[in-house]
């Protein structure tokens, strides 16, 4: 019998062959831990008993939710960790680099079949690397850094077969909303998404991440995508890699299969206040909104952000909305300034937040009062999310989020 | 013991807003259960009441202050159709024990519930529902009384060791 991507890693890790539903003791490659999970991580860690982390090098530590500190609380938050990191020797990128999966991804911490572990729930983005990464508590996270192994359960694959080339102005995160909703918001409970077919492998990193950083939102322990050369060559000048081949088995066993052609595909939102509540965009369009917000780890990279300014093209951003965006790493940050889109962005009437999870947060800033309406690329609509439990979210594209905020409601990016 | 029961799909952010995850204290966090939400749960919730609620409970974000917030409310035990699983997992490392029952929609909110661990089941105002063991490999950490007491007791593991399906 075959093995699923998944089994790979697991099987390889582990020096022996394991199949979905063993439970395994598994190495840990990478753990990840930011300012809002990793001060009670820490605090869990030496209430183990731990006094040295199992491997300095493997942990990653940054801050990225309330930064730069927003509260007293929030930033002796952030001091204790810094201490933790300077006693410990960890590397800690701190305030500097922006959103944890992005700047895990850009820095080369994740790579094909590892196991990466992160106490946030959208660690499983490092899928789009080629890696088995899931999000973890924070108590896991302490035995984590303590022993350096974690038990797992190996999940069952369901397999997305992804066929067809998007239409304009419709992609990666079209195509993920249409999955949600297909698949349900707990359809994939305790199994991995494995994303394969000849969209996926034409579809560049930035889609791919989208793609995987979404694989929580129907239950999944992981998303992940066979790495083949558009990882590797990703992967080049952030880490040395020896390529592995983890191609799925023809006969590998699939909790089930399901099959997406994206050639008919319609630009897609989700409706408060479920992401698998997804419809084509001209079911909500004409649907006014008080905010627009370009960003998170789901949707701030530079491909993104310029996805958003093609659509907006010269004009303007509506006068009577707010419109946030946030690029989702220095680097991300960076490119875009260098290519004039923060100007035009910034010309156009928008708000350009240093790299942070900003409102997807929901404590930070950038929050809804009772009966606001936001429009959002991120991954969550939950009621309360992005503040009041009385506002509503919606989630799309950027294309769709900046066609929308140069009206100031719902709009059709294909019709701009 | 009272049943507090809740629908589908009830996400950490519901449990526990963003706002106060600055905070790590479960009596803390407690005041600021479900929310905006709930708003009576934090008042009223006595030591030792029980969640009932439909599929996916728990969903969403990691925040592992989701079942500390619980855990200072005085939340020993939440029965689900079914659990969402870092939640699962991060009830069961903090001392909360999930107990999956396919038929928790049936139960009312207010009632008054027996859980009878040991029996597998749960009385509900004298009608009788089957609860789920426990996966195997989480009995260890239960027993223990939470990933902490666990973890505190072994020096080491022996990574690549388990069991097969």
């Amino acid at each position: 019998m075959g093995a699923t991507v998944v089994e790979k890693i697991f099987s390889s890790r582990c020096g022996r062959a394991v199949r979905a539903g063993d439970v395994v003791m598994a190495p840990v490659d990478g753990a990840m831990i930011h300012d809002i999970t990793g001060p009670l991580a820490i605090r869990n860690f030496f209430q183990m008993g731990g006094t040295r982390v199992f491997d300095p090098h493997k942990v990653i530590m940054l801050f990225d939710h309330q930064v730069p500190a927003d509260s007293i609380t929030a930033a002796e938050n952030q001091a204790f960790m810094r201490t933790f990191a300077g006693d410990q020797g960890i590397h800690n990128y701190d305030i500097r680099e922006g959103i944890c999966h992005q700047v895990v991804m850009e820095k080369g911490r994740a790579a094909p079949g590892e196991i990466i572990v992160g106490a946030d729930s959208h660690t499983c983005m490092y899928g789009a690397a080629g890696a088995f990464a899931t999000g973890i508590g924070s108590t896991d996270m302490g035995f984590v850094l303590k022993f350096g192994a974690l038990y797992f359960r190996v999940p069952e694959s369901i397999r997305a077969e992804v066929t067809g080339r998007f239409p304009r102005r419709v992609g990666a995160k079209d195509l993920i909303l249409s999955i949600a909703r297909d698949i349900g918001a707990d359809g994939a409970t305790y199994q991995a998404i494995e994303f394969g077919g000849e969209t996926m492998e034409d579809m560049g990193m930035e889609g791919r991440m989208t793609c995987c950083n979404m694989a929580i939102e129907m239950g999944a322990k992981a998303g992940i995508v066979p790495p083949d050369r558009v990882t590797y060559r990703y992967l080049e000048g952030r880490r040395a890699v020896t390529p592995v081949d983890l191609s799925p088995d023809p006969d590998a066993r699939y909790a089930d299969r399901r099959l997406y052609d994206v050639t008919d595909l319609a630009p897609q939102v989700a409706v408060p206040h479920n992401v698998d509540l997804a419809v084509p965009v001209d079911e909500v369009a004409g649907t006014r909104v008080d905010q627009v917000f370009i960003g998170s780890c789901t949707n701030g990279r530079f491909e993104d952000l310029a996805e958003a300014a093609e659509v907006l093209s010269d004009n303007r951003f509506s006068d009577r909305i707010r419109v946030i965006i946030i690029p989702a790493s220095r680097d991300e940050y960076l490119k875009a300034l260098r290519s004039g889109l923060i100007e035009r962005f910034v010309s156009a009437g928008a708000l350009v937040e240093a790299p942070c999870c900003g409102p997807c947060m929901g404590g930070a800033f950038g929050l809804l009062g009772p009966g606001e309406v936001s429009l959002s690329t991120s991954n969550r609509n939950f009621r309360g999310r992005q503040g009041s439990t009385e506002a509503m979210v919606y989630l799309c594209s950027p294309a769709t989020a900046a066609a929308s905020a140069m009206y100031g409601e719902i709009t059709d990016p294909r019709e701009v | 013991m009272r049943v507090w029961k809740f629908s589908d799909n009830i996400d950490t952010d519901a449990i526990i807003p963003g706002r106060y995850l600055i905070h790590n204290d479960p009596c803390v966090l407690a005041r600021h259960a479900f929310e905006g939400t709930r708003d009576e749960f934090a008042a009223k919730v006595r030591e030792g009441d029980v969640i009932v609620a439909g599929r996916n409970f728990g969903c969403g974000s990691s925040r592992e202050h989701a079942p500390l917030a619980l855990t200072g409310a005085g939340i020993r035990i939440i029965i689900a159709r079914t659990f969402a699983r870092i939640f699962y997992r991060n009830a069961v490392n903090v001392g909360i024990l999930p107990l999956v029952c396919h038929q928790a929609d049936e139960i009312p909110d207010g009632a008054d519930i027996t859980v009878d661990i040991g029996g597998g089941y749960v009385d509900v105002d004298g009608t009788r529902y089957p609860i789920e063991p426990v996966p195997g490999f989480m009995q260890d950490i239960i027993n223990a009384g939470g990933l902490v007491a666990y973890a505190r007791g072994i020096e080491e593991v022996k990574t690549c060791t388990g069991s097969q399906a």
